[in-house]
């Protein structure tokens, strides 16, 4: 039992969130407030991975159409093309700018993918109390994270191209729904991002591990 | 807990109670976003419309994912993709239509490439120019649902929503039409040439013309279409004649309709009536020839200048046409050889002319039988066919019917087929025969011997002439110096003469002593004049004077 190192939560406190106060929750009640400032008190954020799974699942959702729908319609008087991210890829796809593609490729539709299939990972692997590389798992909790402020860059690009390419009778975009698309899916996985508790990752092996002993 | 005592005077939580649902309102958003995606995808089905093959010959201007299919210039389809046949023959676009084509891609439905194209003297497509190609689309009438469709090679000059009628025409040669090329009613454009093909066996052609609402019924059954293509000049029995419709007509060609002024109230003709397309308005509105007879006749003369189609005259009125003129080995024994003319006479030409056509068949209609009774009538009284210059100039021929007179009686034998018409010799073939005798008597003249003679005095007037020209030669050597004498002698005399007359002149100028005198005997001799006509004067009206002498009272 001396083994597992205690925690907040195993000696019964609950830190508050916003002012740092350390107090007690009363054994029975589910639910409590600090004492100091009335903030809500947890010893893990609550509903955690339910949340989490309910964000993931609408990430996964809305990225079908992020990637189906057109991001961006450019019309010149001789007709308008309307490109999906792929579609984009495809067309930078040549001897010149395959770096670009590339780049394209992982900054719009690995990376989004890669985040949501982290997270998926990181609440299995914590629902069933998995104990194996729980290092590994909170250095992609923090990779995911960290990468979550730099994804509306495709979406800010897209904003910049609409708002400058408007040379009206010669050329002009036009943003497709995919942008609004992609932009939820970049939304939804940061919200997501933050409602997991990393706390979690730790709590349940130490349990079984008390359990054990 | 042991370590509870460790931490002493920490503040109690205050308790909170239970919220009542178990349920997350978070799993609010991923329901939120399958909606949206469902929406959208709901969305994307109901946008997408039918899916259609379209074969082309070539896809020259096609792109896939680029080139629309527009109707009456709205998009309403996009080829996606564009592959060879497996037989290599055509290219297959796939198209994907809109949902509201739905019930457009029906039997008759027609696709096709616009192009920049001038036809019918109109420039279509020029917006293609910039554009590119893309492929226009008609809907037809059909009921049945057609997923591949064989694209037109020429885009359809009317479409099938345009109000108006289709009409079958039928001609030997196409000449100067082409798609589009107007049709004229009184001169005004009225329709197009919508389409044209090659019949089945070769022999001639079908086209498709597109009359536009209001007009398309003033095409009756009994109209006539002809060609108004260019200029046509005829040179006929009548003379030269040279036609056009319009200046336009003239550059691109173009057919004319009308119909024959007895007909003009008539129904109009239904859709797809099939017209023959005659050569030019004369022969197209030439009188209906119903009922045609067709006669034989059999020349003896030439028949050089007449031609088929030459007309048939009845007194100078056509009632008929020349069918064919060959030759024609006449009886077995003889050899014979005639010109045979098949021509064709409407009787019912001369029939409409009688006052009343009721009064041969006594009320019945007319029947072929009552025709031929007039003909025979007719043939009687000597009406016989002849072949008659039409213009000397060109010598072109026609046959003329008319009354002999002092033919021998004939019947004409309505037993064979054709039945032969009588014939006599025509005007030119009395010219011919006094031609033929002023030649003859032409050619009995002696010319060799006048020749020959001719050629006898010339030698003699050669021979005195040479004879003449020794003697003046002759002169010139011994009369000259004489006649120069003589010559000298004449001026002496001359001037002698010169002289006299100069004396003469001076005695009778008018201030001479002779000049006096015979004006001073003159003035006497009036005098005397005078006294005589008082003379006789008195005489005549006292002739006893003479006796008596002259009374008291006029002493």
């Amino acid at each position: 039992m001396s083994a597992a190192p205690a925690s907040a939560m195993s000696l019964g406190l609950a830190g508050c969130e916003v002012c740092g106060l350390v107090s007690r929750p009363p054994a029975g009640a589910a639910m409590a407030r600090c004492p100091r400032c009335g903030e809500r008190l947890h010893c893990r954020r609550p509903a955690s991975i339910e949340r989490c799974w309910a964000l993931v699942i609408a990430a996964l959702i809305l990225y079908v159409p992020a990637n189906l729908l057109p991001v961006l319609t450019t019309s010149t008087p001789l007709g308008g093309v309307s490109d999906t991210i792929m579609q984009g890829v495809i067309e930078l796809w040549s001897p010149s700018s395959w770096p670009l593609a590339i780049v394209v490729f992982v900054a719009s539709i690995t990376i989004p993918l890669g985040k949501l299939i982290a997270l998926a990972y990181l609440l299995i692997t914590v629902r069933r109390g998995s104990v194996r590389s729980m290092e590994q798992r909170v250095r992609l909790y923090r990779m995911v994270k960290f990468i979550g402020r730099w994804s509306m860059l495709d979406v800010f690009v897209d904003t910049f191209v609409v708002a400058l390419v408007q040379l009206k009778p010669l050329m002009w975009v036009e943003p497709g729904p995919g942008v609004i698309f992609f932009a939820g899916v970049v939304v939804v996985t940061m919200i997501a991002v933050n409602n997991f508790d990393p706390r979690l990752i730790w709590d349940l092996p130490q349990q079984e591990k008390q359990d054990h002993a | 807990m042991p370590e509870q005592q460790e931490l002493p005077d920490l503040p109690e939580a205050t308790s909170v109670p239970r919220p009542r649902s178990r349920f997350s309102a978070v799993w609010i958003i991923p329901i939120i976003a399958a909606l949206m995606g469902g929406w959208i995808a709901v969305q994307k089905l109901l946008a997408e419309g039918p899916a259609i093959e379209i074969s082309f010959t070539s896809a020259d201007g096609l792109e896939a994912g680029k080139t629309t299919v527009k109707y009456n210039g709205v998009d309403v389809g996009r080829i996606q993709s564009l592959k060879v046949a497996t037989d290599r023959q055509r290219i297959i676009a796939s198209v994907q239509m809109a949902p509201e084509t739905r019930d457009w891609l029906v039997e008759g439905t027609s696709f096709w490439v616009v192009r920049p194209r001038i036809a019918g003297g109109s420039v279509s497509g020029l917006g293609t120019l910039l554009s590119g190609s893309y492929v226009g689309m008609s809907i037809g009438g059909g009921s049945g649902r057609v997923h591949s469709y064989k694209a037109l090679e020429v885009p359809p000059v009317v479409t099938g929503s345009t109000p108006g009628r289709f009409f079958q025409i039928k001609t030997a040669t196409l000449g100067s039409l082409d798609y589009g090329t107007p049709i004229y009613f009184r001169r005004f454009q009225v329709g197009q040439i919508a389409s044209y093909q090659l019949d089945e066996d070769g022999r001639g052609l079908t086209l498709k013309i597109f009359i536009h609402a209001p007009y398309d019924r003033f095409v009756k059954l009994e109209s006539r279409f002809w060609q108004a293509s260019g200029l046509d000049f005829s040179l006929s029995a009548n003379g030269l004649k040279v036609q056009t419709e319009s200046l336009a007509s003239l550059l691109i060609g173009g057919l004319a309709f009308d119909t024959p002024a007895e007909n003009a109230d008539a129904d109009p003709a239904p859709g797809d009536t099939s017209f023959d397309l005659f050569a030019d308005e004369a022969s197209a509105m030439k009188a209906p020839e119903r009922g045609a007879t067709q006669y034989v006749l059999y020349f003896d003369e030439s028949v050089r200048g007449l031609s088929v189609g030459a007309p048939v005259t009845l007194l100078g009125l056509p009632i008929g046409e020349v069918g064919s003129v060959r030759l024609e080995a006449g009886k077995r024994k003889s050899v014979d050889v005639r010109a045979r003319v098949r021509v064709s006479i409407y009787p019912q030409r001369f029939l409409d002319v009688l006052a009343d056509p009721q009064d041969l068949s006594e009320g019945k209609p007319v029947t072929q039988a009552i025709r031929r009774r007039v003909v025979d009538r007719l043939v009687a009284r000597g009406l016989r066919a002849q072949l008659q210059t039409g213009n000397l100039l060109t010598g072109q021929l026609y046959i003329a019917l008319a009354y002999v007179p002092n033919e021998t009686p004939t019947r004409i034998d309505w037993t064979a087929d054709p039945p032969v018409f009588p014939v006599a010799k025509g005007g030119l073939t009395d010219i011919e025969a006094k031609l033929t005798s002023i030649l003859g008597k032409l050619d009995r003249l002696p010319i060799d011997a006048i020749g020959e003679d001719l050629k006898q005095s010339l030698a003699t007037l050669a021979g005195i002439l040479k004879e003449v020209d020794k003697l003046v030669k002759r002169w010139e050597g011994e009369l000259t110096p004489e006649l120069t004498a003589v010559l000298g002698e004449a001026r002496r005399s001359f001037a002698a003469a010169e002289r006299t007359l100069d004396s003469a002149n001076r005695s009778v100028a008018p201030d001479s002593a002779l000049m006096e005198e015979m004006r001073g005997t003159l003035a006497e001799v009036k005098r005397a004049a005078q006294s005589l006509r008082v003379l006789t004067d008195y005489l005549e009206r006292h002739p006893e004077a003479l006796i008596r002498g002259k009374s008291e009272e006029l002493q």
